[in-house]
């Protein structure tokens, strides 16, 4: 999977929990549960989709490298290489 | 024979609008089976029945907005003969069946379903009306062509082909209809929040306390407890203060209850209505049913299911009528503390903000803590601020011991 589509598994997995999201909106450089006004249990939701969707387990001790978009996607990344 | 009224759905209720029934006559019903779906302002409503019994009419139609208390359908009791009820009906019994009672401004009222031509107001045959209602067209709208100006079954599929043409014209850009119901229901659910908290500021004389609970523990729990579990299981922050909520009721009775006709009646369980923002504004409070006797993990699982309900619109009326407190969490969204507005006839809410760390002296010695503010706010008719300090106390005391909760 390229980086574009894992990106786009990411949005989309995004627009489940929170529908209103206009992907253009999105700066990757922002920490995206501002961005988006996700609280603990939509974050959850968020990363249990994308652990159903791409089989990528996320210990909770992750979470804190999780803040930006970008940081989503390259973890991620990074998961699926290994 | 059993009256099936419209439960009053919370205190900022008082009608809703029938969108479908879930039986029809003869089928049998069993106690908290959903028997209907209500839409109000704030939600659609899965409507349970809380008696056992075999339907014997429905009086109200899909798309009619009722007042809470109205009787919507009749059950018979186990072994009730359909024709006594007739009899005990009151006056005008043996005429035709009683309109209902609708305030004037409502929408003109369907002939009971499960009547064919009836009342005068508008002929249609039972076929056209079904199939009107499988097709989504609003029988109101629909010119009859029949005799007497009946609506036919061809009349039913002219407008609902008509509709279809509109909706496509209107495809390319946004459903002005559709927005506009938004907007609608937006505002709608303003105006009950508006009249729930205007009664609460009225009616309960708040008093608010807060207390600074160290959360190290807690967190140092949960993350052990979340580090062995498959992230599908693993718990939230907000489950354990909700168990430390309904545990510290137990020994505090005087917070979780109702307050009605002047007189508090203290609860047997705790039914924790938890707030729960929607994402197109507005807020709901629906409740985890005896959140005391039950395990953190059961917790969660209702917790998960409930908000996913509350934010698809598909809650059940016991969620929406008995919550006995409301635990509010605004910490998700970055403040320190929230001080709460009751939600009547409860008497008391409990508010968590976000938990920071901060400089935190014990014994002798500054540590860094995560700190959690728990607020309280209370009804001052039934309680008064030294039994509030010792319930923010055991809340306090009951969230150092997390393996107990």
């Amino acid at each position: 999977m390229t980086d574009e589509e894992l990106r786009t598994v990411v949005i989309a997995t995004l627009k489940t929990i929170a529908p209103e999201v206009e992907e253009g909106d999105l700066r990757p450089d922002r920490p995206l549960r501002n961005q988006v006004d996700l609280d603990s249990m939509d974050w959850l939701n968020f990363l249990i989709g994308l652990h159903e969707k791409l089989k990528v387990e996320i210990p909770e001790a992750d979470y804190a490298k999780l803040v930006t978009l970008g940081d989503v996607v390259d973890y991620l990344v990074r998961k699926l290489a290994k | 024979m059993i009256e099936f009224k419209l439960p009053s759905l919370g205190a900022d209720m008082d009608e809703g609008k029938l969108l479908e029934w879930k039986v029809s006559p003869g089928d049998t019903v069993k106690k908290g089976q959903v028997v209907a779906v209500v839409d109000t302002a704030k939600a659609a409503v899965d409507v349970e029945s809380w008696s056992e019994g075999t339907v014997f009419e429905l009086l109200v139609a899909p798309g009619v907005t009722i007042p809470v208390g109205t009787v919507m359908a009749t059950l018979l009791e186990a072994g009730e003969s359909p024709l006594a009820p007739c009899a005990g009906r009151g006056a005008g019994a043996d005429g035709p069946k009683p309109t209902l009672p609708l305030p004037g401004p409502l929408p003109s009222p369907l002939p009971p379903a499960g009547e064919g031509v009836s009342t005068g107001r508008r002929r249609i045959s039972p076929a056209a009306r079904k199939h009107a209602e499988v097709l989504g067209v609003d029988i109101e709208s629909v010119a009859g062509t029949g005799p007497e100006g009946a609506v036919t079954l061809a009349d039913v599929e002219q407008a609902a082909a008509s509709a279809k043409v509109s909706t496509i014209d209107t495809k390319a850009g946004i459903n002005p209809a559709r927005t506009a119901s938004a907007l609608d229901k937006q505002a709608e659910m303003r105006e009950a929040i508006a009249a729930a908290m205007g009664r609460s500021k009225r009616e309960i004389p708040h008093y608010y306390l807060s207390e600074p609970v160290p959360m190290r523990r807690a967190t140092e729990w949960l993350a052990k407890a979340n580090e062995g579990r498959p992230i599908t299981s693993r718990l939230l922050m907000a489950v354990l203060q909700l168990k430390a909520v309904a545990l510290g009721l137990k020994q505090f009775p005087e917070m979780n209850g109702f307050f009605r006709d002047n007189a508090f009646r203290p609860a047997a369980a705790a039914h924790i209505g938890v707030a729960i923002s929607l994402r197109l504004g507005g807020l709901i409070a629906p409740a985890i049913h005896d959140v005391g006797g039950k395990p953190l993990e059961q917790l969660m699982l209702d917790l998960t299911d409930l908000v996913k309900r509350a934010r698809s619109g598909s809650l059940r009326s016991s969620e929406m009528s008995d919550p006995t407190i409301t635990v509010t969490n605004l910490g998700e969204q970055g403040v320190a503390a929230v001080y709460g507005v009751i939600y009547p006839p409860q008497v008391a809410l409990v508010g968590f903000g976000r938990i920071v760390e901060q400089p935190w002296a014990e014994n002798g010695a500054l540590t860094v803590m995560p700190v959690v503010t728990a607020s309280l706010a209370a009804d001052h008719r039934v309680s008064d601020g030294h039994r509030g300090a010792l319930f923010l106390a055991a809340l306090r005391d009951l969230l150092q011991q997390p393996e107990s909760l």
